[in-house]
């Protein structure tokens, strides 16, 4: 078929230059050496002027990490990380000393986020990547470059809504009694190999906090960016919504393009009291590789969320079309009685790109609801799995769970996978689970071609079509990038 | 016959039936008539003995036996018969296989000697010819891929086959077309006699008209508010639920 | 999970081991394989729930037991046979992992082989990733060996592997290989039971050649104090069908594992089961089917009937080569538990290498219905009835897929007995 054979070609001359993101700034930086031990830890709590209790937590995950295996169940492979060969602290050299303004951000920072459309300017500010200049909400953000957080948007208007929105630096010093109440708390620093890294080392991210009651005003992003050669970006982001409080948190992340492979090892937690709903949008863009699997970023990542009060809800969206390899699995812990949660992911992989990502729902209280609607699509020589577990523990009466994977090959080089555990010690619990592998059907790419669509937009077309359930889950700004960004990613991939 | 008293029932903590009294003599056939939410199908289950709905109060006798004690089996062979509004689908179930099940069952509890499958298929294939049904229907699994019309006919199948003394109809007429009705009604004016009572449970006058009932109850927030004869459903045709619903309020 | 003293695996399989050291000499056939696997075993013991293929069957049980050698007792084979289920036709029995001619009847026109005597290992077991076919292999004694020639119907055979742990507890390790030829093809019924306390770990190999039709029914009804650990491995080649049902009622703990290949195109394979357990009982079903060619189609329905304090286990893995173009895989796993304590887990899994297929898979856990169950109880069914017919429905369309009626009819006896022992005291579900 001429299709296929086109498909082919311009796979093979595809290179990472289809990846615009992946400029690099040049700024003087602030590293640590490289290397892991006892005085790197110290270092980053010093330069951060951490209080005393954090750096014997660090101390202790230390401890932990050191005695666990670097994990290997899951299908990517990859060549040894050595542990040693990482900056762990990356910082653009501050002019001065004191809290931080906007004025006082090096422009050249401020210039990078703008080329990446992430301008830190309380205006209208957008979260999209290429974003038209129709009017807009306003959404505040943290921009966090390398190991620390440049900037937080909109800190005072929210804090007059009682919302705390800052660098979880930041939070260390101001709110130092609920960073300790809540950090570690749902991800425990010996939860596994990364997270224990992450704890020990993790130098920025973002702290939210939503008191009773409050329905954050306005959506709250963060936006990571890694910089640095040679450097691990580790970091650390919190979110606790009181009783009855609301938030949306959108994420995005860009890497430059390096024929090195740089680890982010990041941890999120996210605690919802009663009646609370926290939504967490990811759209994940870290530099992929480029089309031989030179390069691009390792992204193993520990995100999960606690529905600790009575009808709490914790939803995850994900695009994951970034990163070599992408380890992560958003979870969420289904305590209180009535609580809900919710993951909708699109992984998008292409050229030699590897994901192994999914989630789980662990049903523990009564009346706990939980749906997964997982969609894969692999080009390319690329790999994908959706991995994902169901636990309905013996008290979880009447749970539910409700699970859908799709699988959509583009080429015959890729593999997809779906690997889901499914358990249950309750009978009155329900699970459903279905999952189906496909490719693009020809009458489908026919029709649409016989329409006067190109295949390239045919396939984009299908594909986002094929994406809608999840897609329709994220916020307006992001849902416009996402289809754009599974566009680009798929380039290439088809004639 | 049928003797309800004071009967109240809630469902997970909300009351729904709030003091019926209903009493239904034998060979006598009455529709409960009422507006969405009045309490009709719980009326229905409670008599039924369907779990999840807690009967808090009155009493309901059926030939001086207390229902209310009883498991849903007991009900069925004591002969009580409810043709669901929302039959169940029964997947990997024959539906010949289960008339039989549910026929001998009933027989064997009322102590009669149990039909062997040539009795059976003989008693059904009749039966299926007289509600205008095709035989395939006792092949097929019970109720799985039945349109609304052959699921309620499939009721009223079981109810002439388990000849019950009571039928408890709830709201059968609802999704059939006027043929489908007519054959219903059919079904249940053969069984008419004087061993056989009738609740008829609808929303609408319409299966009335093929149904007569000897009387007219009307239900309303849990309570029967009033009742007549047959040209009390003309009346409500005529001018609503809200007019009696009204006058009730008025009155009280 | 609790904390349990870190033993060599070399020291749990002691037994085993000695065992091998002293049965060496005597066992039939080429030691090398043995050799192997039992360097193999006292290096890594018996898998562990470390590993991902037994993620939720643990073995230590298995391994801390001490196996005694069975003894050769005619007599005992004898009363054995009442355990089988009452079907005609040819049938071999095995006593204690050893082929018993005198108890059996030979089928018309084919040549049966004993392993004992021909010695020669089939090169379709993987024992260097299997390990419990490592310990097969290791201790192995005697098996069958049949081919069903080209074009020859063989019509139905009965396979029984009976084992008596009444007076010691005896391990057993039968190690069967049935290859069928161009076209051939045999209805094979595969029981095995017992009394007390026992090991039974088959092997058996099977190749089906191209157009070849292998109907193969498996009746796992060890005693309650028994260990069951089966593994086939079934290569099946161009236009040719392995149809496979496998029942579960049985053993102490128990697991199944099936390989599957689809080698030829057109190939199909069907691994459909029932584990229907009780009590303590653990009942693992773990398959592979691997496409390996393409246009080939397969089908899997496994369903799980749960009471008491029972756990199953369902893993069930799909495999599409990249040039298994075209393949139409379909796997369903349902499982019902009828108690609060009763435990599912299940890992179905698909591993996709090719763009053009059609695959999927679905999963469903739950109790009975109450609505159906209260429908059937407003129409007089009793409950205890009402459930059983239920679960008769639940497990209808594992059943039709039984195409042999002979076949078909033992399943269903054998439900029937389970049901009037055991599944009828099944809890009723929490309302």
């Amino acid at each position: 078929m001429p299709a296929v054979a086109e498909t082919l070609e311009t796979v093979s001359a595809v290179t990472g230059s289809t990846y615009k993101w992946g400029f690099e700034t040049d700024l003087e930086m602030d590293l640590a050496p490289k290397g892991l031990n006892e005085d790197t830890i110290r270092l980053i709590s010093d330069r951060k002027g951490e209080p005393e209790w954090l750096l014997a937590w660090r101390l202790k995950a230390f401890a932990i990490w050191q005695k666990m295996e670097e994990p290997h169940w899951a299908k990517p492979g990859y060549p040894v990380i050595d542990y040693q060969d990482i900056h762990y602290y990356a910082a653009p050299k501050k002019k001065g000393s004191g809290p931080k303004s906007l004025d006082e951000v090096d422009p050249e920072l401020l210039r990078t986020y703008e080329k990446l459309g992430i301008p830190l300017k309380e205006q209208a500010i957008l979260a999209g990547v290429e974003q038209g200049d129709e009017e807009r909400l306003p959404m505040a953000v943290d921009a966090v470059f390398d190991s620390v957080s440049v900037a937080t948007t909109f800190r005072s208007t929210l804090a007059k809504a009682g919302v705390i929105f800052c660098s979880i630096s930041d939070a260390v010093r101001e709110y130092p009694d609920l960073v300790r109440e809540y950090l570690g708390s749902v991800v425990p620093a010996g939860d596994n190999f990364f997270a224990a890294l992450n704890s020990a080392v993790f130098t920025d991210g973002s702290f939210v906090f939503i008191p009773k009651g409050v329905k954050c005003p306005m959506e709250l992003s963060t936006y990571f960016r890694i910089n640095a050669k040679n450097t691990g970006q580790f970091e650390r982001t919190l979110i606790i919504a009181e009783d009855g409080a609301s938030v949306s948190y959108l994420e995005g992340c860009t890497a430059p393009m390096r024929d090195e492979n740089q680890l982010h090892a990041a941890v999120v937690e996210l605690v919802a009291m009663d009646d609370a709903k926290i939504k967490y949008s990811t759209v994940q863009n870290w530099y992929p590789g480029d089309s031989e699997g030179r390069g691009g970023i390792y992204n193993f990542v520990t995100k999960r969320g606690a529905c600790r009060g009575a009808r709490s809800r914790i939803s995850w969206t994900q695009v994951e079309t970034g990163s070599a390899i992408t380890w992560k699995y958003p979870s969420c812990i289904l305590i209180g009685d009535g609580s809900v949660g919710e993951f909708y992911s699109v992984a998008v992989t292409n050229n030699h790109q590897q994901a192994d990502t999914g989630t789980k729902m662990i049903h523990i209280g009564r009346n706990t609801n939980s749906t997964i609607i997982a969609k894969t699509i692999s080009a390319g020589h690329s790999d994908s799995t959706y991995r994902g577990l169901v636990r309905m523990m013996p008290k979880a009466q009447n749970a539910r769970n409700f699970t859908q994977c799709d699988s959509l090959l583009i080429g015959d080089q890729c593999g997809a996978h779906t690997v889901p555990y499914i358990e249950s010690r309750n009978p009155s619990a329900k699970i459903e689970h279905e999952a189906t592998t496909s490719k693009i059907a020809e009458d489908q790419l026919f029709y649409c071609r016989s329409r006067g669509l190109s295949e390239e937009d045919a396939v984009g077309l299908i594909v986002n079509g094929f994406c809608k359930d999840v897609l329709k889950e994220l916020p307006m700004e992001f849902a416009v990038e996402a289809q754009k960004l599974l566009a680009i990613s798929l380039e290439g991939s088809v004639g | 016959m049928l003797e309800i008293k004071g009967l109240t029932a809630e469902i997970d903590g909300k009351q729904i039936l709030k003091g019926i009294d209903l009493t239904i003599p034998q060979g006598e056939v009455h529709a409960v008539m009422g507006p969405n939410g009045a309490g009709k199908s719980t009326l229905s289950y409670v008599l039924s003995g369907r779990e999840g709905y807690e009967v808090t109060g009155g009493t309901a006798t059926f030939f001086g036996q207390d229902i209310l004690a009883m498991e849903p089996e007991e009900r069925a062979a004591a002969g009580i018969f409810l043709a669901f509004q929302y039959p169940v689908e029964l997947p990997g179930v024959g539906n010949a296989n289960f008339l039989r099940t549910a026929l001998n069952s009933v027989r064997r509890a009322r102590g009669e000697g149990e039909l062997d499958a040539v009795q059976f298929l003989k008693q059904a294939r009749a039966a299926v010819k007289k509600l205008a049904m095709s035989e395939d229907m006792l092949k097929r699994n019970v109720n799985v891929g039945f349109s609304g019309g052959e699921k309620k006919r499939n009721e009223i199948l079981q109810m002439t086959m388990l000849q019950p003394k009571l039928a408890l109809l709830d709201e059968t007429d609802s999704g059939l077309d006027i043929d489908a009705l007519r054959i219903v009604a059919e079904g249940v004016n053969a069984s008419r006699g004087p061993n056989f009572s009738a609740l008829v449970i609808t929303h609408y006058q319409r299966l009335l008209d093929y149904i007569v009932p000897d009387h007219v109850h009307v239900l309303a927030d849990g309570r029967i508010i009033r009742s007549g004869g047959p040209e009390l459903a003309k009346e409500l045709e005529a001018d609503g639920y809200a007019g009696i619903i009204g006058e009730a309020a008025e009155a009280a | 999970m609790q904390a349990v003293k870190q033993q060599a695996p070399s020291e749990a399989l002691k037994g085993f081991l000695a065992r091998y050291d002293g049965l060496r000499v005597r066992l039939p056939g080429n030691a090398a394989p043995r050799d192997a696997a039992a360097a193999l075993l006292r290096d890594k013991g018996l898998p562990t729930p470390k590993e991902e293929a037994w993620h939720y069957t643990n073995l230590r049980s298995v391994a801390a037991l001490d196996f005694q050698e069975p003894i050769a007792d005619t007599q005992a084979g004898v009363d054995l046979l009442a355990l089988l289920p009452k079907v005609e036709g040819p049938r071999l029995i095995f006593v204690d992992g050893r082929y018993r001619p005198d108890l059996s009847t030979s089928p018309d026109g084919l040549e049966v082989k004993s392993f004992a005597g021909t010695g020669v290992f089939g090169d379709l077991t993987k024992p260097e990733r299997d390990r419990v076919v490592a310990l097969n292999t290791m201790l192995t004694e005697d098996g069958i060996i049949i081919d069903v020639p080209a074009g020859f119907d063989a019509g139905f055979l009965m396979l029984a592997q009976l084992t008596s742990g009444r007076h010691r507890r005896v391990a057993s390790h039968p190690r069967h290989r049935i290859s069928l030829g161009e076209g051939a093809r045999l209805v094979l019924l595969e029981v095995s039971a017992g009394i007390g306390e026992y090991l039974n770990n088959p092997v058996i190999e099977i190749a089906v050649a191209e157009g070849a039709h292998l109907t193969h029914g498996r009746l796992q009804q060890d005693s309650e104090d028994a260990f069951h650990l089966g593994t086939i491995y079934a290569d099946t080649a161009a236009n040719g069908v392995y149809d496979c049902f496998s029942l579960a009622l049985g053993a102490k703990l128990g697991r199944t594992e099936i390989h599957a290949r689809l080698g030829g195109e057109q190939a199909a394979v069907h691994l459909n089961a029932a584990q229907i357990m009780g009590g303590n009982q653990v009942s693992d079903f773990t398959t592979a089917i691997s496409h390996d060619a393409p246009n080939c189609p397969s089908r899997q329905t496994v369903k799980s009937v749960l009471t008491g304090k029972a756990r199953a286990v369902f893993q069930g893995r799909i495999e599409v080569a990249r040039i298994a173009q075209k393949t139409d895989g379909y796997q369903m796993n349902q499982a019902l538990l009828l108690s609060p304590d009763a435990e599912i887990n299940s890992k179905p899994e698909l591993e996709i290498y090719a763009d053009d297929v059609k695959c999927s898979h679905g999963a469903t856990v739950g109790a009975l219905d109450p609505e159906q169950l209260f429908y059937l109880r407003s129409r007089g069914v009793p409950a205890d009835q009402a459930r059983m017919i239920l679960v008769r429905a639940f497990l209808t369309d594992a059943f039709e897929a039984v195409a042999h009626e002979g076949l078909r009819d033992v399943f269903e006896h054998a439900v029937e007995q389970w049901w009037a022992t055991t599944g009828k005291d099944a809890e009723a579900p929490a309302a």
